[in-house]
């Protein structure tokens, strides 16, 4: 009984007491922290403690801020600001809150970046367009922004002209930009099968495996060694074409390894997509761990006929390119790994390709989901039963959505393969499917942009987000002595290691976004209704149709 | 006979040791509304879910519009021309009315997965065409104004609505209701009622209605069929239907003979 009443009293305060003792305590604890220092007393811990007091009483200031003007002798000053244009009333406020953040900052000895100062005008100007004119404005100027990355991350430099990331310290590099986007291209590959057609697979990382190992077969020397010698437009050097093997241009080798992705993916689909719900995923598991199985062991030992080459894997693979006629006709590169420019290299090249299909594949999805079939797949995933009683065949349109989602899938496991220059069969454990997962349910099942979101924001960690986190904990917020740091233990010396946690760090993620937003970061429009109202099942004594 | 759309053949069907229809011999003439009673329990909605294909007959034939669909599918049932609506309201929740009325022509639309990437000229007009289409539906069914309402945000109403909308647009020839009025006012009852009456006069469509309450299908229906543990125990006007001792008996119990 007293713990309800103390909830009960605890209910019973004005909402401006029960926001400001969390944020007090909490505040409060991190100072006590840093003045018995056990936390650095930095400018970034008290950055911190601010942020902390500042995110739980926003609201209560921002009521406080009227109340002050109304004090200070002003008449009904929230009814006159509501008066005023929509547009005076959305460009104001972020100038205000800009320009208080910027002058504590100041203050507090951090000199405003000019390229941060750059990126927020863009933004803000973004934000007080019309919603016409923003919807194409805002893909456009992202793109273009992403389009010259490379300009920028690349110059040695480079802070110059990039602002230094709070927290995370540096900018993603090209090769993790790279894997950003081979990853964007995997989850919305997996969302067509997922987000929209409701269907649970735990196995996409085969999908990205055979894709890989499309590439490896018909762009590398491996199937040399059975006398094979085929090349096709391939832009590979001469001392590798020599050897052997089969060589296709790498834009006939990735349509190949998405059709033959989707083969496959309609090959497994067959069978087992008459299984529903926890079943699906339970054989989809198996399938996920047999193909990587497969790859480890499908050499001349395991299956009598060298296909996969085992655990070494298969390289090299051949670089990527236009070739010689489009090189001189329309100035494209004739192979990328000739281009060595500071700022047009292998790395450029590669990204703004795999930009483009990650753009080709955003569209498809799109298409799709618009289409007759996207409605057929929202449909299935909505109820089944019904689905079917509307004339939707279950088995091929669910099928359709697994080829399609294998397609993008192994397109981007072939490009994955050809930027490593190899394929290795440890890079298709189940992990990799956990975390495409992840991607997904982070980002907003069913939304191709929230997806993307998620992929590009969990790929970053997975590769440097992590570390870069660490770094900045242990520079600017922990009491760190690197000298009496194991490198073995995640806290030792006051120093963290969040690196060996990763996949715990994911996990925590993950348990965040289900308990506080289940509709993931940026959710499809209709999951969003499904979790913000309930079903309105009003009376209908009106009804006098 | 080729003046009757379907025709079942002592059909069967048991749930291991439980005999839900048993041996029905059943027909539906063209252009008429048939009604299918009996009490909770009777195997009606098991009927209607093998003439949809939702469950395997154990026994017996089911030929609709001269061919034999015994055992399709779900789907091909509904492209030959069956529409259908569910007992326990089962729209896409998350789709729009629209969507859902553009759902069930799925079968009538022909859109490939590359065309409708490219976006073709055809396609366009196709789905041009059928969101025109889906809006005259809904319309029709009385849910002007509610094109972009989530199914799930109707009233219960315009839920029932939407579902006839919904099946009317895979384009039957026969359309089965599944207790349509359940959970309809007095009131409301009437106003389907005339809404079927309709559908069959402007369209031409034959329905079968299924009801446990006898009142509801009396006014409407041409012939009425009694199912009592899963057997066919009358047929007939209704008007003679409502006289039959053995129909009275399954409806009110043995008594109600005795002292009637």
């Amino acid at each position: 009984m007293a713990r309800s009443s103390l909830g009960e009293l605890w209910r019973r305060q004005p909402p401006i007491a029960r926001r400001a003792v969390p944020a007090l305590t909490i505040a409060g604890l991190l100072l006590g922290l840093a003045l018995s220092g056990v936390l650095r007393r930095s400018p970034e811990v008290y950055i911190l403690i601010v942020a902390v007091l500042a995110l739980f009483l926003a609201r209560g200031a921002y009521a406080g801020f009227w109340l002050g003007l109304e004090r200070a002798g002003l008449r009904n000053p929230r009814g006159r600001w509501q008066g005023q244009s929509t547009l005076l009333q959305r460009a104001v406020p972020p100038l205000v809150i800009a320009g208080s953040v910027i002058t504590i900052a100041w203050a507090g000895g951090i000199a405003p970046d000019p390229s941060l100062i750059f990126l927020l005008a863009i933004t803000y100007v973004l934000y007080l367009l019309p919603a016409r004119v923003r919807r194409f404005a805002v893909p456009v100027t992202v793109l273009a922004l992403v389009i010259a990355y490379p300009y920028f991350i690349q110059q040695t430099d480079y802070q110059r002209f990039l602002f230094n990331v709070p927290v995370f310290n540096a900018f993603p590099s090209m090769d993790t930009m790279v894997s950003m986007i081979i990853f964007a291209m995997m989850a919305i590959g997996l969302n067509m099968v997922v987000g929209y057609a409701g269907l649970l697979d735990l196995g996409y990382v085969a999908f990205y495996a055979i894709g890989a190992y499309t590439a490896a077969w018909l762009a590398s020397p491996h199937f040399a060694a059975y006398g094979v010698s085929f090349d096709f437009g391939s832009v590979a050097e001469k001392g590798i074409l020599q050897v052997g093997g089969i060589h296709l241009t790498i834009w006939l080798v990735l349509i190949v390894a998405g059709l033959l992705t989707a083969l496959v993916g309609v090959i497994i689909g067959l069978p087992t997509l008459r299984l529903r719900g926890d079943y699906l995923a339970i054989v989809t598991l198996g399938f996920g761990e047999i193909l990587p199985q497969v790859a480890r062991n499908g050499d001349k030992d395991g299956l009598g006929f060298n296909l996969t080459n085992g655990p070494p894997g298969i390289n090299p693979i051949d670089s990527p390119g236009f070739g010689h006629w489009l090189s001189v006709h329309a100035g494209l590169p004739s192979s990328y790994l000739r281009a060595q420019g500071v700022y047009v290299n292998f790395l450029s090249l590669m990204f703004w390709s795999a930009l483009g299909l990650l753009l080709i594949t955003i569209f498809c999805s799109v298409r799709l989901r618009d289409s007759r079939l996207g409605r057929a797949w929202i449909a299935i995933r909505e109820d089944e039963t019904a689905a079917a009683a509307m004339g939707i065949p279950l088995m091929r349109t669910k099928t359709w959505a697994y080829a399609s989602g294998a397609f993008f899938g192994g397109i981007a496991g072939a490009w994955f393969a050809t930027i490593k220059t190899g394929v290795f069969p440890d890079d298709f454990f189940f992990n990799v499917s956990v975390l495409i997962l992840c991607m997904v349910i982070l980002g907003g099942m069913g939304n191709v942009w929230g997806v993307i979101a998620g992929a590009a924001f969990l790929a970053y960690l997975n590769l440097e987000g992590i570390a870069n986190f660490n770094g900045w904990m242990n520079d600017h917020v922990l009491v760190c002595d690197p000298s009496k740091q194991n490198p073995s233990s995640v806290i030792s010396g006051g120093c963290l290691n969040a690196p060996l946690v990763t996949f715990g760090i994911y996990g925590a993620i993950i348990v965040l976004v289900m308990l506080l937003r289940p509709q993931g970061l940026f959710p499809e429009q209709r999951r969003k209704l499904e979790f913000e109202t309930g079903v309105h099942d009003t009376p209908f004594q009106d009804e006098t149709a | 006979m080729t003046d009757d759309i379907l025709i079942t053949q002592s059909l069967h069907k048991a749930f291991g040791g439980l005999l839900a229809v048993d041996n029905v011999d059943f027909t539906i003439p063209r252009n008429s509304t048939v009604s299918l009673i009996g009490p909770n329990g009777a195997g009606k909605t098991t009927f209607f879910n093998m003439l949809t294909g939702v469950y395997k007959p154990t026994g017996g034939r089911v030929e609709f519009d001269g061919d034999d669909i015994t055992g399709l599918p779900p789907h091909a049932i509904t492209q030959r021309g069956v529409g259908r609506t569910f007992q326990n309201i089962r729209l896409f929740q998350q789709m729009s009315a629209l969507e859902n009325v553009l759902v069930g022509m799925h079968s009538r639309l022909r859109g490939g997965i590359l065309a409708s990437i490219v976006g073709t000229p055809r396609i366009r007009r196709e789905e041009e065409r059928a969101h025109d289409h889906a809006r005259e539906l809904l319309v029709y069914c009385g849910l002007t104004g509610r094109d972009e309402a989530y199914a799930r945000s109707l009233s219960y109403g315009d839920q029932r609505r939407l579902e006839v909308a919904r099946a009317l647009a895979t384009e039957p020839k026969l359309l089965l209701l599944d207790e349509p009025t359940a959970g309809m006012n007095p009131q409301e009852t009437l106003a389907f009622i005339a809404f079927v009456r309709k559908l069959r006069e402007e369209r031409g469509l034959t329905v079968l209605l299924i009801e446990h309450d006898m009142r509801v299908v009396m006014g409407v229906s041409d012939r009425v069929t009694v199912l009592d543990y899963g057997a066919k125990i009358a047929e007939g006007p209704p008007s003679a239907v409502r006289k039959d001792p053995r129909v009275i008996e399954a409806y009110l119990g043995t008594g109600a003979i005795a002292s009637g």
